[in-house]
């Protein structure tokens, strides 16, 4: 059984992903940083594939994005990571990245790369479902799930439509930005319980998920949150090392408050 | 099949165009794909529009015979006068069309991207003249090359956002300028400043650009006895002045339509635009077109010394035509386009865009017959280039 569709199933709430961008801070910090995330108590990892212009996202992921692609990090670099750590790691794993990179690649080949480096799921945002649909084949017969984006302004028709595409679980975007913003949530609770009961499937925000607080705000309406950029900017600051960082970094988010 | 300059439902020309947009751009781009062809075909839009094109842009832009530039070449030679209209290019026949269905749309706020600041002054002026919010993203580099066309939008009230993402140019600023849609979906309208970007902006960009083409036929027609040419040479960037210039010829095969790219140092070089003559198919700024990029995917900045050219793209309509063989289009350097510009000068007392001498540099490549009729787009004045003209004709 795929593995974020198993996550899922365990469990229901509270659910922590954590983004980066493959590459960053060092080329090689992919395979430390996924180990680490392994020894966490966080439950998913999205790995985010640089890329020279990425619209959707705000100014950290901007900028791991470019120092990325300068430490040499590409596709093919990071299919040979993932291939070396892969035995070593049991928690669902999607790709997330713009089209350009994937379809250059040759959309067949990423697939089967993806499926055999233990890859469960991909984010493209700019693959929306009128574009996905001719890809959509490729990516079932690689059992990989297609993870499509809803935001605060999506309609109930628009939402059901995406809905017919949709599996393993819906990103919903907390407002109207791009990633990393501070802005306060536009999701309400019915919201969300709009788009769980529209797809049939757990809902995970993301966008302005960066602390303690914000998450356990998101996991109060939703089955949990994505964290990227916060998760990025701790990456910068680790004087003892990716592993502890990553670890004291989860330790903060996942801290009972009062 | 007919080829034809007219996107299908989903926006696409062939192979090329599309809408690979984020879900957040999801509401924005469906309002304006549900309603544009309504709004822009209604008689309100239209009697507006072509108002504003006569009194406020001054057009029809004239067709002049360029006599001296004609007997230089043993053929006759037509310039369509795009250099004439207020604020100096044919960027204001797309921006005076766009504040109109702004208007309509009930947007309060505009944006723009800006390379060398033509767009960015079209826009600024319709906001203008329409009193109407406007904000131009512009890359810090651009900012700081072309700081008259700042003042100029400054002036007219807008706000220039200085771009420090990426290599801080036209590409960049595009990208700042769509993160800002997302960020602002209901109040915001995004003149898109060429036939690039997601559906429908291609299509409707043509569309207001297709007046070039039509008042081409009656003044062919008066002049020549004919309303086809033999030819008509324009220059691409994003090519909304050559799609402007070919689109009622496009379905007439005996038309032969020919493109000038900025080659920069040369198609075979890293410093070049020439996204038709070196680019392969690839996705920028939510379209599909032949786009420069690395085997990797990553887009690769381009070069030209027309800031106008400097696109790593192109639209989806001439990656069509180029596919289909049914224009033609060459890679102009530099150099070539330098010279075609003192050659104009001299002969003919007009002193052309930068971008617009690639196109004029096509004569020099065409084996013309002494009776055919060749129509040269002549998109923008050169006012903005003038710097780069005293350099470099001094350098000569």
């Amino acid at each position: 059984m795929n593995k974020i569709i198993k996550l899922f199933n365990q469990k229901s709430r509270n659910i922590l992903s954590l983004f980066f961008t493959a590459g960053y801070p060092e080329a090689d910090s992919t395979t430390e940083i996924l180990e680490a995330i392994e020894e966490s108590s966080a439950d998913m990892v999205e790995i985010g594939i640089p890329f020279s212009d990425p619209v959707a996202d705000g100014k950290v992921i901007q900028d791991s994005s470019s120092k990325a692609l300068l430490n040499g990090m590409s596709l093919e670099k990071l299919f040979e990571q993932l291939n070396v750590v892969k035995d070593r790691l049991s928690k669902p794993k999607l790709l997330m990245g713009y089209f350009n990179p994937v379809m250059q690649f040759g959309v067949e080949k990423f697939c089967k790369r993806c499926s055999e480096t233990g890859v469960d799921g991909v984010i493209v945002p700019d693959l929306p479902p009128g574009e996905y649909l001719a890809y959509r084949g490729i990516f079932e017969k690689y059992d990989l799930l297609f993870i499509f984006l809803v935001t605060p302004g999506t309609s109930k028709e628009r939402l059901k439509e995406i809905s017919g595409y949709a599996s393993g679980f819906i990103y919903a975007v907390s407002s109207y930005s791009t990633t990393g913003t501070s802005g306060s949530s536009a999701l309400k609770p019915e919201d969300v319980s709009e788009i769980s009961a529209i797809s049939g499937l757990p809902v995970l925000i993301g966008f302005g998920v960066k602390d303690n607080e914000t998450f356990r705000q998101a996991c109060s309406i939703s089955s949990g949150a994505i964290i990227g950029s916060a998760f990025i900017r701790s990456l910068d600051n680790s004087p003892h090392g990716i592993r502890q960082s990553v670890s004291l970094f989860v330790n903060n988010i996942r801290e009972e408050g009062d | 099949m007919n080829v034809k300059a007219v996107a299908d439902k989903n926006g696409y020309y062939g192979e090329f165009g599309g809408a690979y947009i984020p879900e957040m751009l999801y509401n924005n781009i469906s309002e304006l794909k549900s309603r544009y062809l309504d709004i822009i075909n209604s008689k309100e839009f239209r009697d507006e529009y072509m108002q504003l094109l006569k009194d406020y842009v001054g057009r029809p832009s004239p067709l002049y015979y360029a006599g001296r530039l004609s007997h230089h070449f043993g053929t006759r030679i037509f310039l369509k006068r795009e250099d004439l209209n207020h604020t100096g290019s044919h960027k204001i026949n797309n921006t005076v069309g766009q504040i109109i269905l702004a208007s309509k749309l009930g947007k309060k706020r505009i944006i723009a991207e800006t390379g060398a600041g033509q767009h960015g002054v079209a826009t600024a002026t319709v906001c203008a003249l329409k009193g109407l919010e406007c904000i131009v993203y512009m890359g810090a580099t651009d900012v700081e090359r072309q700081a008259r066309n700042v003042t100029l939008m400054e002036m007219l009230g807008a706000k220039v956002v200085p771009v420090e993402s990426g290599n801080k140019t036209l590409k960049d600023a595009t990208n700042e300028a769509l993160r800002d849609w997302i960020s602002n979906p209901e109040s915001t309208h995004y003149i898109i400043g060429s036939i690039v970007g997601p559906h429908p902006f291609p299509d409707m960009v043509t569309r207001f650009q297709s007046v070039i083409s039509l008042e081409m036929k009656s003044q062919l027609k008066e002049k020549t006895g004919s309303e086809d040419p033999d030819y008509i040479l324009a220059c691409i960037g994003g090519g909304s002045n050559a799609a402007g210039a070919f689109y009622h010829y496009v379905e007439n095969e005996n038309v032969k339509l020919i493109g000038a790219e900025g080659g920069g140092m040369g198609a075979e070089t890293d410093l070049t635009s020439a996204s038709i003559t070196t680019g392969r198919p690839g996705v920028l700024h939510a379209c599909k077109s032949l786009l420069l990029q690395t085997t990797d995917g990553q887009v690769i900045e381009p070069y030209s010394i027309s800031a106008g050219l400097d696109y790593p793209g192109v639209g989806p309509l001439h990656s069509y035509l180029h596919a289909r063989g049914r224009a033609r289009y060459y890679s102009i350097n530099d150099d070539d386009a330098l010279k075609a510009a003192k050659q104009m000068i001299e002969l003919e007392g007009i002193i052309p865009a930068l971008e617009s001498a690639h196109a004029l540099a096509l004569l020099d490549k065409m084996d013309f017959n002494s009776n055919d009729v060749v129509v040269v787009n002549l998109s923008g004045r050169g006012d903005k280039d003038l710097e780069t003209y005293i350099k470099r004709f001094d350098d000569e």
